[in-house]
This record gives C-alpha cells, structure tokens and sequence, in this order.
C-alpha cells in the first residue's frame, strides 16, 4: 500500500520557527510493537483527515521510563524523564497527545515535579474534543448494531478517572454498546501493568489476560474495544486462546478511522 | 449514703482511660518510627475526604449488604456512646439516669438507643454468620487462619454482650419500665426477670456494661478493630493526587540531576554537610513513612482490596491485605522490641521484606491501584510494595532477570525491547 502519512517531526517544525498545535508522543509499543504500530497509523489518520497542525519528536523520543519506575528502578526512572523533559522543553512543548495510557499517566502526572509541566491528554480524549469542535466526524455506519465492549485501561481509567471519553467515542459509532460486569472503576487489569508485560507472571492458577478475556466474552462483544497497546496485546492474547475468530480486539482510534473508512 | 461505689467507679474509669491513653501514646511512638511525610496544603479537600469516606461512610456502599449492615453498627455505635456519657455521671456522682431530668425527651433519646441496639445486634449476628457459616470467599483467605479470625469474631461477641447488657440494664430498671417511656425493646424482655432480684440484676448489667466497654477501649490497640478510630486520620492524610501517581524519590532526584549537569564539577570537593541516603526503597517498617505505618494499623482486614487484586483472583501469593497485615505485625514487633530494650531498637535479625513479605508476592503485582480503588478507608497498599521494590531493585539489584533486560534496554536504546533509537520513525513507512 503505497499510503502517504504526514508525519513531521519537531526538529522540522523548530527548523521553520513555527510551533505544532500538539505533539504527538508515539510512545515504545506505538513505535516498535506490529501490533500497536497500527494503531498509531490509524491515529495518525484520524489527525491527518482533520487536519491537526501536530508533531512527532520521531528519533528524539525515549521511553518515559514507567516500567522502571513501577518496577522499582527509580534511578533509570528519572534518568529517562528528566533526558525526556529536556528535549520538550527545548522545544518549548505545551500539549501532549499520546496513545498510551501508561505514557499519558507518566508525563501527565510525574514529569510535573521533575521539571517537565504540558497539557497531557489521551488519544480518545484529544479524538471526543476534534469530534465536539467538528473537525472530525463519522460518516457511514460501518459498525452500526455491532455489539462493542470496552476494557478500561487501568491507567487511564482508576490511574487518572478517564472513564468517558472512549466510551463517548463509541457511542459515535451507531454501534451496540455493552459493559462488562467489572467496568470502570472496577475493571480488572489486563495483567500487563507494573512491568509485568515483560516478565512471566508468578505461579498462580490462571493468566489474568484469560480472566479478563472470560469477563469479556461473558457480554458476548463482536468487538472488545481497547484504549492501550498493552491492553490491546493482554486481550488479543486472550481472544487467540479462548475465542479465536469470533472476536476482534481494536483500539477506540482504529474503530474511529475503520468507520471513516480510513 | 456510701461513697465506695463511686470510688470504685472512679478507679476503674481512669485506670480503664489511663491504659487507653498508654496504648495511644505506644501507638503514636510506633508511627512515628517511619519515615515524615509533607502533607501541606489540600487542607479543605483532605477534610472533605475524611468527612465523605470515614464520616459518611461514602465507599462501604459499593457491596451493599457488608455496607448497610455496617452503617447500622456504626451510627448505633456513634449514637449510643451518647448513653456511655450518662452511665460515667451516673457512676461518678452516684446519680440515677441523670439526663431524665430533660424530661419527655430522654424516653425519645432512650427509645432510639434501644432501637439502635437492637439493630446493632441483629446486624453483628448477621455479620458472624457471614464470618462462619456463609463463608464469604475475602474472610477465607490464607492471611484470615488464626488470630486475625478469632479477633474479628471477638469483635462480634463484645458487641453481642455490651448491647445485651444494656438491653438488660434497661428492663431490670423498675422505674424506668414504670415510667413507660422510652422502653421500646426492654418492655418486651422485662417480663422475663420476674420475681427475681431486679435491682441486684440491673446494677450488675450496668456495671458490666461499662467495664465492658472499657475492656473494648484497651482491646482495639491488640485488634484490627482500631480502624473506628484511625479511619478518621486515615481518610484525611491519605493521597490526594492521583491515583496513578507514583511519588518521585528526592534523594534519587538530586543525584540524577547532579549527573545530567554540565556544568557539575566532578572534582569539587564533597560537600561537608551533604548526607547520603541511608537506603532507597524499603526493607523494614522503618523506611516506609509514616502514613503507610498509619494505614496499616488502620486496616481491618475486610479483604475489599485482595478479592478485587487481579494477582490473588488470578492464584497468585500477592494480597494488598496480607502486605498491610504483615505491616502491622512487623512494625508491633518492633515497638515490643524497643519497649524491651530500654527504648532502643536492637537488632533482630529481621525485617519486613523476606520474614514477612516474600519477594513472589511483590513481584506478583500489576500496579493497577484495584486494591488502593477498594479500599473503603483510603489504604494504599501498592505504595508499599512499590517501595519494597525499590529497595530490591536499587539496593539488592534482585529484579526478576526479564525485567533487568527491560531496564537494560531502556538504558541502552531508549525502549524496553532491543530497538535502536534511530529506528523509532520507521513505522510511518512500513
């Protein structure tokens, strides 16, 4: 597919002395995991077609250093951090957008006292406030009657009280909106929080992503909708192994593009 | 008349409250065993939670049954401590009902108390039920075997006994049941102490009752029943960031930003007064700060937080109740240990991590703040772990081996996974 996105980088904008309306911070899965990365592309759509002024810090970006912080290493925490800080506040960065709720929590909430104060938003919060200026909108009803469930992701949802947006988002879509019994602030993790989605889970009877999947299939979904690339594994791994075929896990961003046929 | 009965009362009262406040002060002395904390500033909010969530009860509702039981317990217990006041005049300046003497409204006030105590009763059966028979699957956890069960049913049967004795108090009390006012529940329990020594029975049901209560008073340092006290504190120290929000070390802080500067002169002499941390992360009950010491001795072991934990519900060792249980045990082994020493910690040989807490348990944790979310009295048992993971990672370097690749990557490319830096663009074109 011969698809051109519009991705420029700060280092561009910076060369031509103008400031983005918004930088885009991709984030690791959103880079590198194949998964993620089309979730990314499907965000970057969505910005394209409605024509956000936003940048990307491309090579420039490192990783926030939440897994080393959640799992104990708060050396390379703040080592990563204040590197990352220097860099947006060279380029005088305000407002951020980010596909991951990991990363959204990170720079929102402990950049702060290390120097490093934006506007941070979540992807799904930054989609709700393009669709309530109208600079986005759905035509066609490609998922009209679709039955779609929504996983919190803890960080976005418990971590920072981020329970609407995704689901205002799919409420867009004409679709057929059903909660599992543990929602919102009583979703249960996917398992791949605190660092735990690089490592083996401790001995136990079961794997916390097929606990999740079950609690998902129990409301019979055609899609389960996610807000986070780590979820968005957690839950596909589930499906793979409970439910392959019947059911498909995509990110609130990909279900937004897919309707616009993007 | 003889004054000895109001001697007698009047030592028991102040050797009663004199232990209390012993047990306090001990209380006090153990918290203060942690780390201080700045908890400046959010004054009207951190008051608005205490009174939201510890006064009003906000997050019991969330399970209604255990909620609404516990409101009944909690309001009747508040309401008839109004009674506590009269029975300690009564029993200071040999009066009789002193606060009769309002008139018809004391039957009012009386009648409520009865009806609260009744409702009291019926609840704490209900709750005993629940703790031994309906076997709820939180009360029958690993952690619950022992001690921590016999204390909750304990619980049950002093307020079992203290509001059957006050029931019986009131309907052996001739003049009371004479004046027919306010004997809502007693009138009916009255009829059953017929033809014996009514008076003999009323003055021994009373004073039971209130050394009863002062045994509970001196029973809730030993127990997990403190949080009718703590919960108050609890609620208005507890967090009031973001749940997401992990603290940043400062000590760690200023050692990164001392290497991050240009212009840090490597040779400058060490600063005479700079004093290095003693430790990061957490071992002991000694390195964690003074809030997670408070929340541990508030927890009541209700078990809200294991069964919403992704990691217990799943098999695993992890339970935020246990790490908050085993808190309290370590840091009351540590105040016994001073108090046996002269006021002087001596070194025991152990400590939380590892005696206590096991490095599995910790690992097992996803950080997902289900449990800090449960908590019906603002307890955070993550912020422990965290820093028990700290201390493993930062000062033992003991992080699970695929975790250290991760941390390896992090600081050698910039992403958990063996990605180059320069790569990070790449998904635009393919």
């Amino acid at each position: 597919m011969s698809e051109v996105l519009k991705v420029p980088t700060m280092a561009e904008f910076s060369a031509t002395d103008k400031q983005p309306e918004v930088l885009f911070w991709v984030g690791c899965a959103g880079s590198f995991d194949d998964r993620a990365r089309k979730i990314t592309k499907a965000f970057v759509r969505l910005l394209n077609k409605a024509e956000v002024d936003f940048a990307v810090l491309g090579t420039e970006e490192s990783c926030t250093g939440d897994p080393a912080k959640r799992a104990g290493n708060e050396f390379l925490f703040q080592m990563q951090a204040v590197t990352n800080i220097e860099v947006l506040n060279s380029y005088d960065v305000k407002k951020i957008v980010t596909a991951c709720p990991h990363c959204f929590n990170t720079l929102k909430n402990e950049y702060p006292t290390l120097g490093g104060d934006y506007e941070v938003m979540h992807h799904t919060q930054f989609l709700k406030s393009l669709f309530d200026e109208g600079r986005l909108t759905i035509e066609g009803g490609k998922f009209k009657g679709k039955r779609i469930t929504f996983h919190d992701p803890c960080y976005l949802g418990r971590a920072n009280d981020v329970y609407e947006a995704p689901r205002d988002l799919i409420k867009k879509l004409d679709a057929e909106f059903v909660e599992m019994k543990n929602c919102r602030k009583k979703g249960l993790c996917c398992g791949a929080g605190g660092a735990q989605m690089f490592k083996d889970a401790e001995k136990g009877d079961k794997e916390i992503n097929i606990e999740r999947t079950e609690q998902a299939m129990a409301v019979k979904p055609e899609i389960i909708a996610a807000g986070c690339p780590f979820c968005n594994t957690m839950m596909t791994d589930g499906v793979k192994n409970k439910a392959e075929g019947q059911i498909e896990v995509m990110d609130v961003a990909e279900l937004i593009a897919n309707a616009n046929d993007l | 008349m003889s004054l000895l009965p109001n001697v007698i009362f009047a030592i028991i009262l102040f050797s009663g409250l004199g232990f209390f406040v012993r047990n306090v002060s001990k209380l006090k002395r153990n918290i203060y065993l942690g780390k201080e904390v700045d908890t400046s500033g959010n004054t009207k909010l951190r008051w608005s939670n205490m009174v939201k969530i510890a006064l009003g009860q906000g997050k019991m509702i969330r399970r209604p049954i255990a909620g609404i039981l516990h409101i009944v317990v909690y309001v009747g217990f508040v309401i008839i401590n109004i009674e506590v006041l009269e029975i300690v005049i009564d029993g200071l300046f040999g009066t009789h009902r002193i606060f009769s003497v309002i008139g018809p409204f004391y039957g009012v006030l009386i009648g409520t108390f009865e009806m609260l105590a009744a409702l009291v009763f019926i609840s704490v059966i209900v709750f005993w039920f629940r703790r031994n028979i309906v076997n709820v699957q939180r009360f029958m956890k690993s952690e619950m075997k022992g001690w921590p069960k016999l204390d909750g049913n304990l619980i049950l049967y002093f307020e079992i006994v203290l509001m059957a004795l006050f029931i019986t108090m009131n309907a052996t009390d001739v003049e009371f049941q004479s004046s027919n006012s306010g004997n809502i529940i007693s009138q009916f329990f009255a009829p059953m102490f017929e033809g014996t020594n009514v008076t003999l029975i009323e003055r021994i049901a009373w004073w039971m009752h209130i050394v009863g209560i002062l045994i509970f008073l001196n029973y809730l340092y030993y127990s997990k029943h403190l949080h009718i006290l703590l919960a108050f504190p609890n609620t208005y120290y507890g967090s009031v960031n973001p749940k997401g929000q992990l603290d940043n070390l400062e000590a760690v802080t200023k050692e990164v930003k001392l290497m991050m500067d240009p212009d840090a002169n490597p040779y400058a002499a060490v600063d005479e007064d700079a004093v290095a941390p003693d430790k990061f992360g957490a071992s002991d009950v000694q390195d964690l700060n003074r809030i997670q010491l408070l929340n541990a001795y508030t927890c009541t072991e209700c078990g809200r937080c294991t069964s919403e934990c992704p990691a217990n519900q799943t098999g695993k060792k992890l339970s935020p109740r246990k790490i908050m249980m085993d808190t309290r045990d370590r840091l009351v082994e540590v105040g016994n240990n001073i108090d046996a020493n002269n006021g002087e910690f001596k070194l025991d040989g152990k400590q939380l991590l590892g005696d206590y807490i096991t490095n599995e348990e910790l690992w097992a944790c996803t950080s997902c703040n289900a449990c800090v979310e449960a908590c019906p009295i603002s307890i955070d048992p993550l912020s422990i772990i965290l820093e028990m993971r700290r201390y493993l990672v930062m000062e033992q370097s003991a992080a699970p081996m695929e975790l250290n690749n991760m941390m390896s990557n992090i600081e050698n490319n910039g992403a958990p996974w063996p990605y180059n830096q320069m790569d990070r663009l790449n998904w635009k074109n393919n």
